[in-house]
């Protein structure tokens, strides 16, 4: 049995309690008023930083939203836009404040959400990972089956911050989703957004808020469903029933995971531009977080068999993990570029502004990403060798999971703060609670099982593992055949 | 090697192959060639082969199509007659890159597939009409093949093989 030692465990809450500190410290300092916000821009402009000149874009973006929303509808609309337009020229200057203070209020909220869902994100997925393994009947990967179980017992803890969010979303105590704002769907309303409106059948506060739930409630079943049966299948002798059932089980989640996760991406990503829509975005974002949730696997494997907990895992296991960060960066690539290009190529005004606010105001993150998970990895991982040095491993991982932090960060942030976005105190400190949590979480869950599931019909297979490859690399290849 | 003879062992299992080729090697005796009518995993392992280089070469190959890819794109769409075709920026080739990637990620998949299949064919020597070098046509349905130069200790040779389990054994001139 492993132990969860005590420096680990005093680490990890200390990283949640520097995470807090510094999460409060961001709500804190967020501008409460309009005055505040002046002031921020006041500051800006006489430093005179890179920000000011990008608040003209966001500006020129702003009206080029306002009249597109009307070009849907007649000619004359277009004109009554910029007539509006034109008068709200004088008041300009408190306009455009009260844009950045919505922004600046949103950042904290942003910091987190962006943590949140890519911690949320790796450990559903590494919960996915375990189940195609287990229908898969995979053979190599039974070894590291307690590891992914103990991983997924993160998904209590973000699932319960993420209901946190939703309620508070709900209660309107953020403005992170631009459709929940007030007269979106009131024609009435000075507010009054037409293209909203016309998808308010699905992007309706209490739809989004009941399918929220009902994602989180699928994915924490199962996963609690599927931890137990497995310490079951340790046990009882009943002739593989157990396993049959863990096997049946996985299947039905994994359908139900297809559909929620599409869905989820669809309510809790692409919501936040309700202008923009894209229809492989769901497999975007499933790619994103699989790569991560493998590297997160790879970590765990390499961290835990340095600790002599984990015996049965050899270079192979390493290598083949390894092989999937490889592989599903390439698929992530694959799925980035097929968006980005099909935008860029047909050029359709509502669906380039996306794509035109991330390349002028998030030009180094939105280029950086692309270096760092795929020409990066695709590189360092391309040789089969390298691909079962730990070491290694952990280098590329390391990069590939700060490329998809960026990631999510360029998914989420250009919606909700804009032009107004860095990385500071409550981005890390958001990072560093989550990480304290996810430390926590894993090894606590890892040590109250058996490090390997003794009875699983597959284990004297995946503890024979050995890819041919790396056996002259003097690990043990007597029990070759 | 003045002599020319060399000693066929017939096996009839891969594992009793694996395990003579074991015996062999242990011996310090030279293995000229194995015929197998399928892939031993383990065989060229245990016969001490040094692993390929093929996947090198391939991944030469594939950074010559990728150059070759923007090299032609560059110089048919930005240099010799950059048109305006649909509005596409060709001011330079970074501007219209992504319109590019599909050809230059088809043509580094080309240059790496077929150079290196045909470095794999140069390498094996396989072409049409190359005469079959198979010594006896067992060796491609039921049974697998040693061949071990003999070098005056055709005795020892065959006592060692006879141990090993093989089926047949027959001393012949190398033409």
């Amino acid at each position: 049995m492993y132990q969860f030692s005590g420096k680990l465990k005093t680490f990890s809450l200390a990283l949640i309690i520097v995470g807090l500190v510094g999460i409060a410290y961001g709500f804190y300092s967020a501008p409460k008023t309009v005055e505040e916000a002046k002031e921020i821009i006041a500051q800006q402009a006489s430093h005179g930083d890179s920000h000011a000149t990008s608040h003209e874009v966001a500006k020129t973006d702003e009206h080029k939203d306002e009249s597109h929303s009307a070009k849907e509808g007649h000619h004359e609309v277009v004109k009554d836009a910029h007539a509006t337009a034109d008068t709200h020229g004088e008041h300009h200057d408190d306009a455009h404040a009260e844009h950045v203070l919505h922004q600046l209020k949103n950042k904290p909220w942003s910091a987190l959400y962006v943590s949140l869902f890519f911690f949320l994100g790796i450990t559903l997925l590494v919960l996915t990972f375990y189940a195609i393994q287990r229908v898969a009947q995979a053979g190599w990967s039974i070894v590291l089956f307690r590891v992914m179980e103990a991983i997924t017992a993160n998904l209590v803890p973000t699932s319960i911050v993420m209901v946190l969010v939703v309620i508070s979303a709900v209660m309107h105590w953020n403005h992170m989703f631009p459709w929940m704002g007030e007269g979106i769907f009131d024609p009435t309303s000075p507010n009054y957004d037409p293209i909203i409106d016309g998808k308010s059948w699905w992007i309706n506060v209490p739809g989004w808020a009941i399918r929220s739930i009902i994602y989180l409630a699928i994915w924490n079943a199962y996963r609690w469903f599927i931890r137990r049966n497995s310490i079951k299948e340790d046990t009882v002798d009943d002739n593989n029933k157990t396993y049959k059932l863990s096997y049946n089980v996985s299947v039905g989640y994994i359908f139900l995971f297809m559909i929620t996760e599409t869905l989820m991406s669809w309510d809790w990503i692409m919501g936040l531009d309700p202008h923009w829509f894209s229809t492989l975005f769901a497999w975007y974002v499933l790619a994103s977080l699989l790569v991560s949730a493998l590297t997160v696997i790879a970590f765990v494997t390499i961290y835990l068999r340095s600790k002599g907990a984990l015996p049965a895992v050899n270079d192979s296991h390493i290598h083949d993990l390894a092989k999937y960060m490889f592989g599903f960066s390439v698929f992530w690539t694959y799925l980035w570029f097929a968006q980005f290009m099909l935008i860029w190529y047909a050029d359709i005004p509502e669906e380039t502004t996306y794509f035109a606010m991330r390349f002028n105001e998030y030009n180094l993150p939105f280029l950086a990403m692309v270096v760092m998970n795929f020409v990066f990895p695709i590189l360092l991982l391309l040789n089969s060798d390298f691909k079962s040095i730990p070491w290694f491993v952990v280098i590329g991982g390391i990069v590939i999971l700060a490329g998809h932090y960026i990631d999510i960060f360029v998914m989420v942030m250009p919606a909700t703060v804009g032009a107004q976005w860095s990385f500071g105190i409550p981005e890390i400190s958001s990072l560093l609670f989550f990480l304290g949590v996810f430390i926590y979480a894993t090894f606590n869950a890892f040590a109250k099982a058996n490090p390997i599931p003794v009875k699983n019909p597959f284990l004297g297979e995946s503890e024979h593992y050995h890819y041919y490859n790396i056996e002259h690399r003097g690990e043990g290849s007597g029990d070759h055949h | 090697m003045e002599s020319s003879k060399v000693i066929h062992a017939f096996y009839n299992d891969d594992e009793v192959l694996m395990d003579a080729v074991k015996a062999v090697k242990a011996e310090h005796l030279h293995i000229e060639e194995v015929f197998c009518p399928f892939p031993v995993h383990g065989l060229d392992k245990a016969m001490g082969l040094a692993p390929t280089r093929l996947a090198i070469t391939a991944f030469f190959y594939g950074i010559t199509g990728l150059a070759f890819a923007i090299w032609m794109t560059n110089y048919m769409m930005i240099q010799d007659w950059p048109q305006d075709i649909g509005g596409k920026p060709n001011f330079s080739w970074w501007t219209n890159m992504p319109a590019f990637v599909p050809i230059m990620f088809e043509l580094t998949v080309f240059f790496a597939a077929h150079l290196m299949v045909i470095t794999f064919y140069m390498r094996s020597r396989i072409w049409p009409f190359k005469e079959a070098e198979n010594p006896d046509p067992r060796t491609t349905d039921d049974h697998f093949l040693m061949e071990i130069p003999v070098n005056n200790n055709e005795a020892k040779i065959t006592a060692l093989l006879a141990k090993t389990g093989a089926v047949e054994i027959n001393v012949v001139d190398k033409h």
